[in-house]
């Protein structure tokens, strides 16, 4: 696990969102956290490096542009499951895949422009692997807000 | 999707932005508009919902948040509305759904994601949630993830 700093720390935590849109976006949130603009841009490329962040930008939520989003689950025998794993995330519609300790083992969310694009994509993944996908479309969303802070 | 520009935007966008000063400016030129343009368009997203926030997306392992746990719940359907929202409500929850049962493997409607720095934390939470369903939880199982395989997020136009 990379080492961060109380910077990261702080960077993580408040930067999870807020972002601003303007000239010199990275110089008014240097600002917030206490550093300059060419020291934030140069740690967030750091942190992106080391995959402490995944990504940095904006988060779209794919329902509201006419698309849909679905989980999805797979129970894939151990000894084939690399294998799987390669042929599930090649697909671009995979956006997240994780590995879960339950005879359904595999679990991802597809993300896709249109809603079309899921059974589609179920299709060729299904074809692809010859295993069942079990899809868990949301049908009512209580919360969402992931925003965690550093804890190391 | 509004239009073919907000498209062309999401697409030079879902990867995430340019690490320089003018990221907008840097966007706008690649995209064939005007700067302002581009964050008057940005802006309305982020007013729309469309864009859910601009930031950073830690990779949880990253930062210590090792465990995490799928908790998932058998609650009766006449019901899990009101018990949804009300889990959905504790400070804990990151995500909370209500999805289709897979009948016979899959018993279970309500989703709520939990994240710790242990397992222990995790099960400790998912006993207050227990709590909070009492009678009207007939089953539950923690799905802990052991593995990322991919996070990568929304890529259209691949």
């Amino acid at each position: 696990m990379p080492d961060l700093d109380a910077v990261d720390r702080r960077l993580v935590a408040r930067l999870q969102g807020g972002f601003p849109i303007c000239e010199r976006p990275y110089a008014e949130a240097a600002a917030d956290l206490g550093i300059d603009e060419g020291e934030l841009i140069v740690r967030l490329g750091r942190l992106l490096e080391a995959r402490v962040l995944t990504r940095f930008g904006p988060m779209y939520q794919v329902e509201r542009l006419g698309g849909a989003f679905v989980l999805a689950a797979l129970a894939v025998p151990e000894e084939c499951y690399d294998a799987v794993a390669e042929a599930v995330n090649a697909r671009p519609e995979v956006a997240h895949n994780y590995r879960r300790e339950h005879a359904l083992n595999m679990w991802f969310v597809l993300a896709t422009e249109t809603p079309e694009g899921i059974p589609a994509a179920i299709g060729k993944i299904e074809a692809a692997i010859g295993l069942p996908v079990f899809a868990f479309p949301k049908e009512r969303e209580y919360f969402v807000e992931m925003k965690l802070e550093a804890r190391v | 999707m509004r239009d073919a520009i907000d498209r062309a935007i999401v697409i030079a966008t879902q990867r995430g932005l340019p690490l320089v000063p003018r990221p907008y400016h840097a966007l706008a030129a690649d995209l064939e508009i005007t700067a302002d343009e581009l964050m008057a368009r940005l802006q309305a997203m982020v007013d729309s919902g469309v864009i859910r926030r601009i930031g950073a997306v830690p990779n949880h392992y990253a930062i210590g948040w090792t465990a995490n746990g799928m908790t998932v719940w058998d609650v009766p359907d006449d019901r899990v509305d009101g018990l949804g929202s009300r889990v959905g409500a504790l400070d804990f929850v990151t995500h909370c759904y209500r999805r289709p049962r897979a009948l016979p493997a899959w018993p279970y409607n309500l989703f709520a994601m939990v994240h710790g720095a242990s397992r222990e934390e995790v099960h400790d939470k998912a006993e207050a949630i227990r709590s909070l369903l009492g009678e009207d939880c007939r089953g539950s199982d923690i799905l802990f993830s052991s593995r990322i395989l991919k996070k990568t997020g929304l890529r259209i136009g691949a």
